[in-house]
């Protein structure tokens, strides 16, 4: 009996401290910390991601699983084939003009003396900072049809008004500029403090064997910030692939559907018209292609920081 | 005008037959004994508004005893049409629940029938026009009680001075205030004449082509004039037809009188172009002109709201209800449509239409003749064609008479506005249908 009790206590003593070791392991704390952003992830998330999976699996009607024939369906549509360009088209020329400006603003920046750096880049980032609807209601004023102001300088110029959102094509200029416009200051944050963490030996070096301005740019600055614009034009393309908001306010996808994108035309065909699980088909159209190019770009980082 | 009043009870006592399982079970009196309700209604854009109604529920719950959650829910960024979304998901959420439009026929299956309360209503009110029938009668089901607050026509409002000034119209003397219309020279001919004139004149008429509400309905209600059907009652597309090459042919003449961007227009478009002074009309509701009162007094006080020109079909205005619906998951049914019917008397409507400045319109044929449209201004009147007390023009819907499911999605993806944006810019006509008809083709799935 008195064994029976002695090694139920060592059983319980061990048990203790197994779990003791458990929970002084850098990994469980790093996890039970971790865990309240991880549930809400999930129920943020993956929890709506997985309900819109299946919502684009069923009928119209939401009566009958249908497997994939909303997607046979979309492929089957000329108008969703323009979303899918002007989705392009968009988040492509956006993304690159973001990332150039970033860049050389980066480099003025980083250029300005550390004294008066600091204004420039707080500056530099409102129109990131600020409520990107509040900032396209902004705009859209300076569009408008009735009261332009970009129109009403030209016209005292003695130029001709634009049609800013009434023509396809500058419309789309005008969506695009705007996305810039927010999106730019994130390249740039991103960009200066790279440009910051590249040692200042390796452009001595450079001028020391006569390299010159562009030299040191394409052989010293882009390599050292190669992750870094990287991830960068991921997140960017990832967020500009997936915007709403911008086109929402300004065009609501017009003239005709010239610069619907993905989200705004989900949003038009599953809740303004009713067709819910058309609409998480649309908005989920991207998925596959977002992660196949998400995956590359990580897997190129990962093996850089390896090689470093 | 209606004055007979009725009572919770009398409703009841007529309904009980037709509400056996309990719908019509009489209220246990006491402090809220009757239980609770909740209520999600449009939040209106007029300042105070919304206290008519508030006041109104308020009223009837002490009477009832029951203990009413009133929440004004704005249409801005669609939060009603999400709300609407998400509840009709979830089964959960307000009693009654303001849905406009096509909303009700989307989620007829998840609304409890209002026969009993709409049959009493009209008894006492007068008769629907088919445009609330048609979106609010589904199978013979009445989905809602169409709300007063928040349905309008969205006719014309002309400014008197500019018509007279570049086209020699006198809109007052064709539409005088306390008379009927002397409009029978007012057609789709007269209309492009004007709207020619107006151009030359520098001040053209702003009618959108965007995708948004405004913008289709004036173009639903050309196409009913020229009696173009795109896709007939029975679900069958008919759009490769004369009548809608006609109506075509008609808005590719006028938008060369209209300013260039009206393609991109949404609904504050228009507003804002008779508010700044330039346009000598525009397609709307008294919004914009309440809303010049306040900010353009000059351009107010020559502002008339009157009626739609005539095409070879007839004189057509778009109609745009709200319909007040209760859930079938609502747990107070009866009490809902007691409140229903408690707003829906003719001196509750009155009292909305009144705090609403003349916006908000009954769908009652004995309860478009308030004081309230004959006495608004300025100008004095300016609001009395408003409500089409002489039944002057036939209220109708773009999209009708097509199956509820088809007729949203025309609707909401502005499939007229759209054709008539391309066949201006030079697409040719046939091609224009062609490519109307495929986008009606992918509208028909189940």
């Amino acid at each position: 009996m008195a064994d029976i009790v002695a090694s139920s206590a060592a059983a319980r003593a061990s048990g203790r401290t197994s779990l003791h070791k458990v929970m002084q392991r850098k990994s469980t704390i790093a996890f039970l910390m971790a865990l309240p952003l991880i549930l809400m992830i999930f129920i943020l998330v993956a929890y709506p991601a997985g309900y819109a999976i299946w919502l684009s699996m069923l009928n119209k009607s939401m009566t009958k699983f249908v497997g994939f024939g909303n997607f046979d369906f979309l492929f089957k549509r000329a108008t969703f084939w323009e979303i899918v360009l002007q989705s392009c088209i968009f988040a492509i020329t956006a993304v690159i003009f973001k990332a150039i400006i970033g860049f050389v603003v980066a480099h003025f920046v980083n250029n300005i003396p550390t004294k008066g750096q600091r204004k420039w880049r707080g500056m530099l980032l409102v129109p990131w900072v600020i409520p990107a609807a509040m900032s396209t209601l902004s705009w859209l004023w300076l569009f408008d049809p009735s009261y332009s102001a970009f129109n009403w300088i030209f016209v005292h110029l003695g130029l001709p008004k634009i049609s800013w959102l009434g023509e396809a094509g500058w419309a789309r200029f005008s969506v695009i500029l705007v996305n810039v416009w927010i999106g730019a200051p994130f390249f740039l944050i991103m960009y200066l403090a790279a440009l910051k963490s590249v040692p200042e030996q390796l452009y001595e070096a450079a001028s020391i064997d006569g390299a010159t301005w562009w030299q040191r740019i394409w052989f010293v600055t882009l390599p050292m910030m190669r992750n870094i614009i990287a991830i960068t034009i991921l997140f960017s393309t990832i967020v500009t692939f997936a915007n709403f908001d911008i086109v929402r306010v300004l065009t609501a996808g017009g003239p005709l559907t010239a610069t619907h994108v993905f989200a705004t035309w989900a949003f038009k065909v599953g809740i303004e018209s009713g067709d819910i699980p058309l609409g998480a088909t649309v908005s989920l159209f991207m998925v596959p292609i977002l992660a196949v190019a998400a995956t590359f770009i990580l897997r190129d980082i990962s093996k850089r920081g390896s090689e470093v | 005008m209606v004055s007979r009043k009725v009572s919770r009870r009398r409703f009841m006592a007529n309904t009980a037959a037709l509400s056996a399982v309990g719908v019509a079970a009489p209220f246990v009196r006491g402090a809220y004994a009757a239980g609770k309700l909740s209520v999600g209604f449009w939040d209106h854009w007029v300042p105070n508004a919304n206290g008519a109604t508030e006041k109104l529920i308020k009223e009837w719950g002490e009477k009832e005893k029951v203990d009413v959650q009133i929440d004004f829910i704005t249409s801005q960024g669609n939060k009603l049409l999400l709300t609407t979304a998400a509840e009709g998901q979830a089964k959960s959420g307000h009693d009654i629940l303001a849905q406009n439009t096509f909303l009700p026929a989307r989620n007829a299956e998840l609304l409890v029938p209002m026969n009993d309360v709409m049959d009493q209503l009209i008894k006492d009110n007068g008769k629907v026009n088919a445009t609330v029938e048609y979106l609010g009668k589904v199978g013979g089901k009445w989905l809602g009680v169409p709300a007063t607050v928040g349905s309008q026509i969205k006719g014309p409002c002309s400014r008197i001075d500019l018509l007279k000034k570049h086209a020699g119209i006198d809109i007052q003397a064709m539409y005088p205030a306390g008379e009927a219309p002397k409009a029978d020279n007012w057609t789709f001919d007269t209309f492009l004449k004007a709207a020619e004139a107006c151009h030359k004149g520098g001040n053209p008429f702003g009618i959108g082509l965007g995708t948004t509400s405004d913008n289709v309905d004036t173009i639903g209600a050309v196409f009913h004039a020229f009696g173009a059907v795109m896709v007939n009652e029975k679900g069958d597309i008919v759009i490769k037809n004369d009548q809608v090459r006609q109506a075509l042919d008609f808005y590719k003449k006028l938008m060369a009188f209209l300013p260039p961007d009206v393609a991109a227009w949404d609904d504050a478009s228009n507003n804002k172009f008779l508010v700044s002074g330039q346009a000598s009309m525009i397609m709307n509701p008294p919004s914009a002109w309440a809303v010049a009162k306040r900010d353009a007094p000059q351009v107010a006080e020559q502002c008339w709201t009157h009626g739609f020109p005539a095409g070879p079909k007839g004189r057509y205005a778009p109609f745009l209800p709200f319909f007040w619906c209760t859930w079938n998951f609502s747990k107070n049914q009866s009490a809902a449509k007691s409140l229903l019917l408690y707003l829906s008397q003719s001196s509750s409507a009155e009292k909305m239409v009144a705090a609403s400045g003349g916006y908000d319109l009954p769908s009652f044929e004995k309860l478009t003749t308030f004081k309230t449209w004959a006495e608004e201004g300025p100008p004095k009147g300016t609001l009395y064609h408003y409500p089409n007390p002489h039944n002057h023009q036939i209220l109708s819907v773009a999209a009708a008479p097509a199956p509820h499911k088809i007729a949203e999605q025309i609707y909401n993806q502005g499939i007229q506005t759209q054709m008539a944006v391309r066949y201006f810019k030079g697409e040719p006509l046939e091609k224009t249908l062609d490519w109307a008809s495929g986008e009606i083709e992918g509208f028909m799935r189940n």
